[in-house]
């Protein structure tokens, strides 16, 4: 029969269950951001203005590696896994993951490989330095020794991935409540659902580039060397073939995460409920077929790159789709907007900036001019930070009252909001001009023409990282003093999770509910 | 309950095996596949390998530029480069040119040469009967080699295409060789024992390429 | 009681973007835009941008519009009840088709600009590119001239100065690439280590220069100008310190410059004969290594521990001068010590190995001539 939790630290390191887990990612990814976010804020200290003050170029190479390997690995994936975690049992009324033994060692290596990576700042020679893309030889001939670790950390994190992802894919298949149809499942399990095969399909394939570059470096094989017969191309051809999917890796939960948002606050049932799904999945394939369009300037032949060009454009299609399905399901609702919304409502208009910027930077002759440059860092900023982590900062609003039990601070959810906002517009706006008026991206130093940009951004992101030390205090309050919450929490929400007690019990639908 | 075990377990098998797919897609069968697309398209400049020469008519009327390109990879320290840097040469005539290499340096070294065309759809109209590309050349110290390069040009070569870029980076590859420098050594060694007495060695060998180091 | 609370937040924004205005445009002109560019090509691109950015913001009125509607008047708070529709197979279709609709009108222009950027052949001119850790070098084929192009020495000047910045600091270099004006020159990029990228943007050219491979591109200006571009693609350290300068001459003065690089070709080699004191040597030599060196074994001669040796009391600097030779002259393989044979003359390697060799407490007492240098070149 259903027991409570284990007493002290046995409880978290032994854990099986689902609800802990998730905590754990979630507190994990938590840390991580916060770690990801300071690597930044060196970043922008040191483009506050022209010439070096801060750090040096070599230490700079580092932190943005960093950074983006944090931020992407560390956090960003984490937390959608914590939130499946959490989640997808509750919604599709399972007692839990199907292989909760794996799930508990998917969370704990995890650690280990962040202190294995962050763990190369300190040695000599310093921390990787190739930027988050690892582009070989400067990732495998001309490394620092650190590069070593760094690879056996990305087996480590690749590892996890692929068993959390098994294991989402083994409890959406097999466990959902009598009923429960596919095509019945909330979106957020759909999106998961496709996610988890994305990340099986290409999270090897990432384990297989690094594996590579180790051979390359300690064994003698020539992979992406050009003197063995091999090619630093290949590297990028086999990075982006994982790289490109892992972008939707980051952005198809989030998709989910708001499509059950926008429905709650707009008291009126999502707008174009199975071409979402369907949409979810183009997407998802044509990622698969568009890798190179991150390499226009490689100089591929000309048929090549319009096939690439091609197929990039073809994905606006079905993004255009799921934003005019928000967009519609918004249309005659019957609004509120507490602070999930508006974390919705901004990951909708601010993605859509970033789609636009992806549409402009798919026209492969344009891309000449901005690839590479800082109008690519905005692009993705804005796909990125709005989309993943406006709808995990949505989601734990959301769902944080059926967690703990307890409700947070409104009007301290709509500051946080407004402030991160404003940072994040802040930030990465500027970006646009600068990149458009030739500012190449990982530069340390920059000549005074892009000056005033690179100040404002520099300005925001500390109003960014101010509004997660607030989010971190909200969280903390909720937590400790918060009001009690409902069962229902929300007057418009619809879906399994909202049946059971607040806070969740700590076994859920040990008995399968009846779904209608 | 048990049902469900056993459908839990079918589906964690297969993916497991679709991962172990993947990650033998990555590292066996993108490469290779890589490789033919390179072949097929011309990506990245990749010249064919050796081909057989057929008997073929030169066509008189029109005339390709060839353009010989000579880089040096970081550390390789010869000299390089191309006799001819410019040749005119007829479509489906056989042409022969030669690149010289020395090696100033006082170790036996290996080297590989890259070959690289623009334009990528010049390639596939672009045959090296003979070149020095097909194998890692090894020089002594203080030797020097002209390196033969025998090509045609198809004379399918599109109308538009009338200027060809060859180009071969050298690149140092001692390190991986071991075998061909003591192959040399021996050689070298050789061949001083049949110079007796005159001239005594005042060469001194080593096998590893570079003493200094940093 | 949210509207008040959303307002004064907004005026608080607004409040801080006009704190920092006073900021903006304090270096002059402020571009927001991609730059037209000088070439045929470069405007096409520009339109094509121009084009798109256009097209976006026409859907971003249309859909942000609708959404901005609902918000207000499908509001709660102003008392609007919820409808019920969840599905329509004709808006799908409609909103499926018509964004393709836009998207084959855009990949017609698109795809006769890339095919022009394509059309290499034909070249007036040819000029080998080769990207360096951290400085370009331009071969011209055919003319017997090629030279190696860094960051400029007022550049590296004012890095650490902590005073303001030249216009065109970080983007000018010692050497600049000149082109004749109304000519076709391709440009054939590659590079010596790892991956870079050429990139021009008023030419709209950007290649990316990979280790053992050959790419290429071309341009042609019509006007006489001045062209700053960087390099592209993460190099390492000092990735954002290898600029370029482009600079276009009507023919007869590229002619003219080109002879005039041939004689000083001669003028080098005339000096490498002369003999020069050891105060001359070292003196010069710091320049030299300030300029070449510094940047890895750095300004103190203590290198970067992990990355880049020292020079202060290392073995090559003080052990036998034919190993001191080799690797400056050579380059050492498999690292990033390049060989500075092409990069430096007689003159200025004589001068810094000199200065190596006696600075940062190594005091060798020794000088080397620029004879020397030609010497070891010739391999005697």
């Amino acid at each position: 029969m259903a027991h409570g939790p284990a007493k002290g630290i046995s409880r978290w390191l032994f854990t099986t269950n689902h609800k802990d887990i998730g905590s754990m990612y979630l507190w994990f990814s938590f840390a991580m951001f916060f770690m990801g976010g300071i690597f930044a804020l060196v970043i922008r200290a040191e483009l506050f203005e022209p010439g070096l003050q801060i750090v040096e170029p070599a230490f700079f190479n580092q932190m943005t590696t960093l950074h983006g390997l944090v931020m992407v690995f560390g956090a960003v994936m984490p937390a959608f896994v914590g939130l499946a975690n959490w989640m997808l049992p509750m919604m599709v009324g399972a007692p839990d993951m199907a292989l909760p033994r794996m799930n508990n060692w998917s969370f704990w290596i995890l650690p280990f490989a962040f202190a294995m990576m962050t763990s190369t700042l300190f040695m000599e020679g310093g921390a990787p330095n190739f930027g988050w893309t690892f582009y070989a030889p400067l990732s495998t001939t001309y490394a620092p020794d650190s590069v070593t670790f760094f690879i056996f950390a990305v087996h480590i994190m690749g590892a996890s991935s692929i068993m959390g992802a098994i294991n989402i894919v083994a409890t959406i298949l097999n466990m959902r409540a009598p009923g429960m149809t596919l095509m019945k499942m909330p979106l957020f399990v759909w999106t998961w659902l496709i996610t988890a095969y994305l990340l099986i399909a290409v999270m090897p394939v990432l384990a297989g580039v690094v594996t590579m570059m180790l051979m390359d470096i300690h064994f003698g094989t020539s992979f992406f060397d050009a003197a063995g017969g091999g090619d630093p191309v290949l590297f990028q051809h086999v990075f982006w073939f994982f790289g490109h999917p892992e972008v939707y890796i980051m952005i198809l939960p989030a998709f989910g995460v708001v499509s059950a948002i926008i429905p709650t606050f707009a008291r009126k049932p999502l707008f174009g409920y199975s071409s979402m799904v369907y949409a979810t999945a183009s997407i998802a394939f044509l990622s698969f077929i568009v890798w190179a369009h991150h390499m226009f300037t490689v100089g591929m032949p000309l048929f090549g790159e319009l096939v690439f060009m091609y197929a990039t454009m073809l994905i606006a299609v079905p993004t255009g789709v799921k934003v005019f399905n928000w967009v519609t399901t918004m249309w005659r609702g019957s609004m509120t907007f507490e602070t999930p919304m508006l974390f919705s409502i901004a990951f909708v208009i601010l993605f859509t900036i970033g789609g636009f910027s992806g549409l402009m930077l798919a026209i492969a002759p344009a891309d000449f001019q901005y690839h590479d440059t800082y109008f690519v860092v905005a692009h993705f900023h804005y796909v990125l930070v709005p989309g993943a982590i406006f709808s995990i900062t949505a989601a734990v609003y959301y769902w944080l009252p059926k967690w703990c039990g307890k409700m947070y601070n409104e009007t301290l959810g709509k500051v946080h909001f407004w402030l991160a906002f404003a940072g994040l517009n802040i930030t990465f706006f500027p970006m646009h001009f600068s990149g458009l008026a030739g500012m190449p991206r990982r530069i340390p130093d920059y000549n005074p023409l892009w000056a005033d940009w690179n100040m404002i951004s520099s300005i925001g992101s500390l109003l960014f990282g101010a509004a997660q030390v607030l989010f971190l205090y909200i969280v903390i309050r909720t937590i400790v003093s918060g009001r009690k919450a409902t069962d229902g929490v929300w007057d418009g929400a619809e879906g399994l999770e909202w049946t059971v007690a607040s806070p969740a019990p700590y076994h859920t639908f040990t008995t399968p509910p009846e779904v209608k | 309950m048990a049902k469900h075990h056993k459908a839990i377990a079918q589906t964690s098998a297969k993916m497991a095996a679709l991962v172990v797919a993947m990650f033998i897609f990555a590292v066996w069968v993108m490469p290779p596949i890589y490789d033919v697309f390179c072949d097929i398209a011309g990506l990245n400049g990749k010249t064919k390998g050796k081909y057989q020469a057929v008997e073929a008519t030169a066509d008189t009327t029109r005339k390709v530029q060839v353009r010989f390109v000579a880089t040096n990879n970081n550390g390789m320290q010869w000299q390089f480069g191309p006799d001819q840097e410019l040749v005119e040469v007829h479509p489906g005539q056989a042409f022969v040119t030669h690149f010289k290499a020395y090696n100033p340096t006082n170790n036996v070294m290996v080297a590989q040469a890259v070959p690289s065309m623009v334009p990528h759809n010049a390639t596939d109209y672009f045959f090296k009967t003979e070149c020095f590309c097909f194998n890692q050349q090894v020089l002594g110290p203080g030797e020097s080699a002209e390196l033969a390069l025998k090509f045609v040009v198809d004379q399918e070569i599109p109308k538009r295409v009338n200027s060809i870029v060859l180009s071969y980076t050298l690149f140092d590859v001692t390190a991986d060789s071991t075998e061909m420098v003591k192959q040399k050594l021996e050689e070298m060694a050789g061949e001083l024992r049949n110079h007796s007495g005159a001239m005594q060695p005042e060469l001194k060998l080593t096998t590893t390429a570079n003493t200094i180091t940093q | 009681m949210l509207i008040r609370s959303n307002r004064s937040l907004s005026l608080l924004l607004a409040c801080l973007i006009l704190a920092m205005l006073p900021g903006i445009g304090s270096a002059g002109e402020l571009q927001l835009n991609m730059t037209e560019g000088v070439t045929a090509v470069s405007q096409e691109v520009y339109k094509l941008h121009m084009t798109i950015l256009w097209v976006c913001v026409a859907i971003g009125v249309v859909v942000f519009g609708a959404m901005f509607y609902s918000m207000f008047a499908h509001r709660k708070s102003r008392g609007a009840k919820a409808a019920n529709f969840h599905e329509s197979l004709k808006l799908e279709i409609l909103w499926t088709a018509l964004p393709l609709f836009i998207l084959v009108g855009m990949a017609f222009p698109a795809t006769s600009t890339l095919v022009k950027i394509y059309d290499t052949d034909n070249a007036d001119l040819d000029i080998l590119v080769t990207g360096y850790q951290w400085k370009w070098k331009y071969e011209y084929l055919g003319k017997d001239v090629s030279f190696f192009s860094n960051l400029s020495a007022k550049s590296k000047d004012q890095i650490y100065d902590g005073k303001a910045k030249s216009e065109d600091y970080l983007l000018d270099v010692d050497k600049v690439l000149y082109i004749p004006t109304g000519k076709k020159v391709r440009f054939l990029v590659t590079a010596q280590d790892v991956i870079h990228s050429w990139w021009v943007p008023e030419l709209a050219v950007k290649r990316d220069a990979i280790p053992g491979f050959i790419n290429e591109a071309w341009t042609r200006v019509e006007e006489p100008g001045l062209f700053h571009g960087q390099c592209a693609e993460l190099c390492g350290k000092d990735h954002g310190f290898m600029p370029i300068m482009v600079e276009a001459l009507p023919p007869e003065k590229f002619e003219q410059w080109l002879e005039e690089q041939k004689a000083e070709a001669l003028a080098v080699a005339e000096a490498a004969k002369q003999t020069l004191s050891f105060d001359e040597l070292y003196s010069q030599g710091e320049a030299v290594y300030n300029q070449y060196c510094s940047a890895c074994h750095q300004a103190n001669g203590q290198g970067i521990p992990g990355n880049f040796p020292a020079i202060a009391g290392s073995k090559v600097a003080t052990g036998e001068l034919s190993g001191h030779l080799s690797v400056v002259i050579k380059g050492v393989s498999g690292t990033s010590m390049q060989s500075f044979a092409d990069q430096l003359t007689p003159v200025e390697a004589a001068a810094v190995i000199t200065f190596q060799r006696n600075a940062f407490g190594n005091n060798m007492g020794q000088s080397v001539q620029p004879i020397d240098i030609v010497k070891y070149q010739q391999g005697q």
